[in-house]
């Protein structure tokens, strides 16, 4: 009670010495100050928001107004290239490939990765802590390092160049984020709630899903997030384990495929076309949820 | 409540547990076995030839070459990124023109639509990034993006073959690997400066402090930890590059190897120009060890006093 008083008291304070001092400031540093930033936040924004609007734009002009007068806006809408990246070049088919597998993965990763995570924070139990490093320890070691090995434990298991072979492989490796936050989320919930559904006995594993995992909503959102659109972007993990037919492919393999192929074909604006179409879905549910996914994607690093 | 405590918990670890044993550990433990073999992929027997393997990397001028090229991008990378985020971000929050009772710092006019901005390449994979700066630097006048823009300005002489030339290629990808990812530290840092109290600031503009000061010695002293996370997820994104070199370089590395990295030499040995999957290994333990370098290296040298606020 009191140091809230004295702590309004001390606000108030703050705020009249403020506008005394506001006057001083106003005319000088602070106008100056703040024509530079907006200058230099412009500027910025340009050079982010330019290059991707240059994509979808061009993704509307023929080849020659392309290569010819690359800032020129399309004369007349040309969908046909759209069309023409849709299905001749396959980009349907990526898309369909990679919202199957971060489907399945996602959903993996996060049933898995919460029960893990569930057991490991409230539960006592002999290795606990030693299976909880062992978890997060897999954040700190790059992907890199076990490609050569990675490839060859899939070729045995006869899982190279397959979908579900593809999906196990994303969920374990997201694994270590994923435990490692919802751990420290399930921390912070209430125990007397999941103590209340077991006396009215309910089992352990029915008070997890029907009591805990509606209470973890917020944390997996977030880590959900994290885990969509990690995996949607995936890369080298889909280039080498996944190098089967092209009707197989993900989207980043067959985007960074149609650059090269297009250095042969000359078929611009069917590169563009496929570009937009990739980034145009990403972009918008962004632009929906964009608090959500930047809470999401910075809460690794706040916590 | 006890009984049938440990069947839940078995229960519910084994298959997480199992799937992370098959494909993060075992392919990790076997990487130290297979860099020790002369193992090639095609004959299942493979042959221990112990440290061979580091010996040829030792003295294999382009491991070094990729190795060095990985070194300057982790040195150049993060700290222009983390500088421009912490900029922008204190831009967003500090540089507010005063208005009548608001408080002493205000953050600018549309600080949210920056950022909602500033965060799109961070949202798009890296291989659209790669590919759309591909097209920006086409290396022909009239062609790219940069270069025509260049032109129209009076500037024709700096019209580059951007990623063609062997002494701008690494420059050029480097770039992009900024414009890629300051959006996500203008956020994570306007977060951690929305939270510093601004009776801190309020006090020190009142003691005569400049704008400059505030930022050197408020902002940065408070947000250290954040700056110090932020410096090893850069670190991460530096040491692979993979997909920026991979997908902009000429000919994966070119020109003449001017922007090979580590990652991508390993790949290539294991998976394009040859199967010398023990070499591939071996590169990839060096890689595990500067990348450990690096993390107790940022941990010796970035320890300062917390404050607590």
């Amino acid at each position: 009670m009191t140091t809230d008083t004295v702590r309004v008291e001390k606000a108030a304070a703050g705020q009249r010495q403020a506008t005394r001092t506001k006057r001083r400031w106003r005319a000088s540093e602070g106008g100056v100050l703040n024509v530079f930033s907006h200058a230099f936040l412009i500027l910025w924004a340009l050079m982010v928001g330019v290059p991707l609007l240059w994509a979808v734009w061009s993704s509307f002009k023929t080849d020659s107004q392309i290569l010819g007068s690359p800032w020129s806006l399309p004369t007349n809408l040309h969908f046909e290239n759209w069309a023409r990246a849709w299905t001749k070049a396959n980009i349907g088919q990526y898309f369909l490939n990679t919202f199957v597998v971060v489907g399945f993965s996602t959903v993996g990763t996060m049933v898995l990765g919460s029960m893990a995570a569930y057991v490991l924070a409230r539960f006592e139990f002999p290795g606990n802590r030693f299976v909880y490093f062992l978890f997060v320890g897999g954040m700190a070691f790059p992907v890199i390092m076990v490609l050569v090995p990675l490839f060859f434990v899939l070729r045995n298991m006869q899982l190279l160049n397959t979908v579900p072979g593809l999906v196990l492989v994303y969920i374990a490796y997201s694994l270590p984020f994923t435990v490692f936050f919802m751990t420290a989320f399930f921390r912070t919930l209430p125990t007397s709630v999941a103590e209340a559904a077991l006396i009215d006995g309910a089992s352990h594993s029915r008070a997890f899903f029907q009591v805990m995992l509606p209470m973890a909503k917020p944390g997996l959102i977030s880590v959900g997030i994290f885990n969509i659109l990690g995996q949607w972007n995936q890369y080298l993990l889909p280039l080498v384990l996944n190098q089967g037919e092209t009707k197989q492919w993900v989207l980043t393999q067959g985007l960074a495929d149609l650059a090269v192929q297009q250095g042969y074909k000359g078929d611009w604006s069917g590169l563009f076309a496929g570009l937009t179409i990739a980034m145009l879905p990403v972009l918008v549910v962004y632009a929906v949820f964009q608090r959500q996914v930047q809470a999401g994607l910075t809460a690794g690093a706040l916590k | 409540m006890r009984h049938g405590k440990y069947r839940f918990i078995i229960g519910f670890l084994a298959a997480p547990l199992a799937m992370y044993a098959v494909f993060v550990i075992s392919p990790f433990i076997q990487a130290f076995q297979i860099s020790m073999t002369d193992w090639s992929g095609l004959t299942p027997d493979m042959n221990f030839i112990g440290l061979e393997n580091y010996d040829k990397l030792v003295h294999n001028d382009l491991f070094w070459q990729a190795l060095w090229h990985n070194v300057i991008i982790l040195l150049v990378v993060p700290v222009v990124t983390l500088g421009l985020g912490l900029f922008f971000a204190f831009m967003l929050n500090v540089g507010g023109r005063r208005r009548k009772g608001a408080a002493a710092v205000t953050g600018v006019r549309g600080a949210g639509l920056y950022k909602v901005v500033y965060f799109f390449p961070q949202v798009l994979s890296i291989t659209i990034v790669a590919v759309l700066w591909q097209q920006i630097y086409n290396p022909d006048p009239s062609d790219g993006l940069l270069n025509s823009l260049l032109g129209a300005i009076g500037l024709g002489s700096l019209q580059q073959s951007w990623l063609g030339d062997p002494n701008l290629a690494l420059i050029c990808i480097m770039a992009v690997m900024v414009w890629c990812s300051v959006g996500f530290y203008v956020v994570l840092f306007s977060a951690g400066m929305s939270s510093i109290p601004s009776d801190i600031y309020e006090a020190a503009l009142l003691d005569g402090a400049t704008r400059g000061a505030t930022f050197f010695r408020i902002t940065l002293p408070l947000l250290w930890d954040t700056v110090q996370t932020g410096w090893v997820y850069m670190g991460i994104i530096c040491m692979d590059a993979f997909a920026y070199v991979q997908i902009m370089s000429v000919q994966n590395g070119g020109p003449d190897d001017a922007t090979q990295v580590v990652p991508l030499l390993l790949w290539k040995t294991a998976f394009r120009e040859s199967s010398q999957y023990g070499l591939a290994a071996a590169m990839g333990i060096a890689m595990l060890i500067v990348t450990m370098v690096f993390a107790v290296l940022t941990l010796r040298f970035s320890r300062r006093e917390r404050v607590e606020f």
